[in-house]
C-alpha cells in the first residue's frame, strides 16, 4: 500500500512539475508579445546571450565546418564523389550542426548564467520585491530573456553557417586540393535558402526553449534545495533540461516540420 | 487597517502557525515580537499576500488578500512598502537606480521630479556620496539604508519592516529605527515592524504582539506589556534563559 501511495504521490508531483513548467512557458510568451517592452533590459540580454556568445561560436563553427570538410572528404573521395563536398558541408552545417551545436553552446554559456541570475534573485528576495511594488517579474526578468533568445540565437546560427562554410572551405580546397569553383559552385546548385532557414527557425525555437527552461530553474530555485545549494541545482538542472529539450524538439521538427 | 483572522500555515508538514490573530488599526505601529524561528516573517509575507495560509483570513484595508484577483493585488501591493530582512536591493543597479526603481515604474514622474525626490530620501537616509555605488560595495548597515530609501521614496499608505536592525551595530540600529519614527511622523503610514531592538522600539510603537509556538500569546501597548503577568512574555523581555521558554 505504501509503495502504491509513494508510486501515486510521485506521479502527481512529476505532472504537476509538468504543468507549472508549461504555465511558466504560457505567460512568459504572452508577456514577450504584449507591451510594455523593457527594451533598456532585451538590448542587455542580447549583448549577454547572443553579442557575448559570437567568440565561442565562431570557434566551434569553424572547427566544426573544417572536421566535416575532413570526414567528408575521405568519405566522397572513395566513391569518386569529392565535387559534392561542399553541399554536404553547407547542408549539414545549415540544417543540423549549426542550430543544435550553437542551442548547446548557448545554453552551457549563457542559460546557466541566466539561471543563477534570477534563482539568486530568488533567494535573496529580489523577485518579491519586485512583486511588492506591484510589478509582474515576468515583465522585467523573464520577457526580455524569451525577447533576446528569440532574436540571438538566429544571428549566431548565421554566424555559425557561414564561418562553418568557410572551415570546410579550408580543408577542401585549401588542404585537399579542391576546386574553389566546384566546392562553391555545388553549393549552389544544391543548396537553397529553404534550407538555411530550416535552422534558422529551428535556432528560433532553441532559443525560446533555452530561456524558458533558463528562467524557470532560476525563479523556481528553492524547491529543490535552499540558497547556494539550490542555485547550483537550479543551474545544473536548467543546463540538462535545455539540452535535452533541444535535442528532443529538433528530432520532432526535422522528422515533422522539414 | 491590517487584520489577521486565525491564520494556519504549515510547511512540508510542520505546522508553523496556529491560528494567529491580530489587528492593526490605521496609522499605527505593531511591533511582532518572538523568538527567532517561530513565524514572524511568515506572518509579514501573509499580510501582502506572499504567501497564502492554509486557513484564516488576512484583511488590509478590508480587502481579503488571499481572495484578490492579481491586478487587485498588484493594485493593493503598489500601496505597500516591505523592507525584507537582507534589503532585496537588486544587485545589478547602483543605490540610485535601486530607489528611482519604484518611481520610474510606477509614478510615471518627470527624470527632474524623480532626481530631486531620490537625491532627497536618500540624503535623509544618510547616503548621500553614494549614490552611484552598487549594493555590493555598501557594508550591512548602508544596505539596510538604501532598501528603506528605496521604500520610503514613493510614500506608502503601509510599511512592513522584518528586522529592519538585524546585523546592525547598536548606533546604526537606532539610527534606523529613528528614521522610521521620524517618517512616520511625517507620513502617518500604518506599519508592522519585527525587530530583537526592543527598548528602542517600544518608544516608538503603539501596539505589541508576541508570537509563541504559533499563536499570538498577548498584545497590548508597549507599557501593557512590559508590566505583563504572563510568565512568557515577562522571560522574553528580560531575555531570561530560565523560565517557560525554552531556547533549545
Amino acid at each position: 500500500m505504501d509503495f502504491v501511495r509513494y508510486i501515486g504521490g510521485e506521479s502527481i508531483g512529476i505532472l504537476s512539475r509538468i504543468g507549472r513548467l508549461f504555465t511558466f512557458l504560457v505567460y512568459a510568451i504572452y508577456f514577450s508579445i504584449t507591451p510594455p517592452f523593457k527594451i533598456d533590459r532585451i538590448l542587455r540580454q542580447i549583448r549577454f546571450i547572443g553579442a557575448q556568445s559570437t567568440l565561442v561560436v565562431l570557434l566551434i563553427g569553424t572547427f566544426t565546418g573544417m572536421v566535416i570538410s575532413l570526414q567528408g572528404y575521405h568519405t566522397l573521395s572513395r566513391l569518386g564523389s569529392e565535387a559534392f563536398l561542399g553541399p554536404m558541408v553547407a547542408l549539414s552545417i545549415m540544417k543540423e550542426m549549426a542550430p543544435v551545436l550553437t542551442g548547446l553552446m548557448v545554453t552551457a554559456r549563457a542559460g546557466s548564467a541566466l539561471t543563477a541570475e534570477i534563482g539568486i534573485m530568488r533567494i535573496t528576495n529580489q523577485i518579491d520585491a519586485i512583486e511588492m511594488m506591484g510589478l509582474n517579474p515576468f515583465r522585467y526578468l523573464i520577457a526580455p530573456n524569451m525577447i533576446a533568445g528569440f532574436i540571438s540565437l538566429p544571428l549566431l546560427t548565421g554566424m555559425f553557417d557561414a564561418i562553418g562554410i568557410l572551415g570546410g572551405y579550408l580543408v577542401g580546397v585549401k588542404i585537399f586540393g579542391l576546386e574553389y569553383a566546384t566546392f562553391f559552385g555545388e553549393i549552389n546548385t544544391y543548396v537553397w535558402v529553404e534550407h538555411l532557414m530550416e535552422g534558422i527557425y529551428k535556432s528560433m525555437s532553441f532559443g525560446i526553449i533555452i530561456s524558458w527552461v533558463s528562467c524557470y530553474m532560476g525563479y523556481y530555485t528553492g524547491s529543490s534545495g535552499f540558497g547556494a545549494e539550490g542555485v547550483s541545482k537550479s543551474t545544473t538542472s536548467a543546463v540538462v533540461l535545455a539540452a535535452i529539450m533541444i535535442l528532443i524538439w529538433d528530432y520532432f521538427m526535422t522528422a515533422f516540420l522539414f | 487597517m491590517i487584520e489577521l483572522n486565525n491564520i494556519h500555515k504549515s510547511f512540508s508538514g510542520h505546522e508553523v502557525l496556529k491560528g494567529v490573530s491580530f489587528k492593526v488599526e490605521k496609522g499605527e505601529i505593531l511591533v511582532l515580537i518572538g523568538m527567532s524561528g517561530y513565524g514572524k516573517s511568515v506572518i509579514l509575507k501573509h499580510v501582502v499576500g506572499l504567501l497564502k495560509p492554509d486557513k484564516g483570513t488576512v484583511k488590509v484595508d478590508g480587502l481579503e488578500v488571499n481572495s484578490l484577483k492579481k491586478n487587485a493585488l498588484a493594485d493593493l501591493r503598489s500601496r505597500i512598502g516591505f523592507l525584507f530582512q537582507g534589503g532585496a536591493l537588486f544587485e545589478s543597479m547602483t543605490v540610485y537606480d535601486n530607489v528611482a526603481f519604484p518611481l520610474r515604474e510606477k509614478a510615471r514622474l518627470d527624470r527632474t521630479v524623480i532626481e530631486k525626490k531620490v537625491l532627497n530620501v536618500i540624503d535623509q537616509v544618510g547616503l548621500s556620496g553614494a549614490e552611484n555605488k552598487y549594493p555590493s560595495q555598501l557594508s550591512g548597515g548602508m544596505q539596510k539604508r538604501a532598501a528603506l530609501a528605496r521604500e520610503l521614496v514613493w510614500e506608502p499608505e503601509i510599511m512592513i519592516f522584518d528586522e529592519p536592525t538585524t546585523g546592525l551595530d547598536p548606533i546604526i540600529g537606532h539610527a534606523i529605527l529613528n528614521l522610521i519614527e521620524e517618517m512616520h511622523k511625517r507620513m502617518h503610514f500604518t506599519g508592522i515592524i519585527i525587530t530583537h531592538e526592543l527598548s528602542r522600539v517600544f518608544k516608538i510603537v503603539n501596539k505589541v504582539a508576541m508570537l509563541h509556538e504559533g499563536i499570538i500569546i498577548e498584545t497590548g501597548s508597549p507599557e501593557e506589556m512590559l508590566s505583563s503577568k504572563n510568565s512568557l512574555v515577562r522571560q522574553f523581555l528580560s531575555g531570561d534563559t530560565e523560565g517557560p521558554i525554552s531556547f533549545r
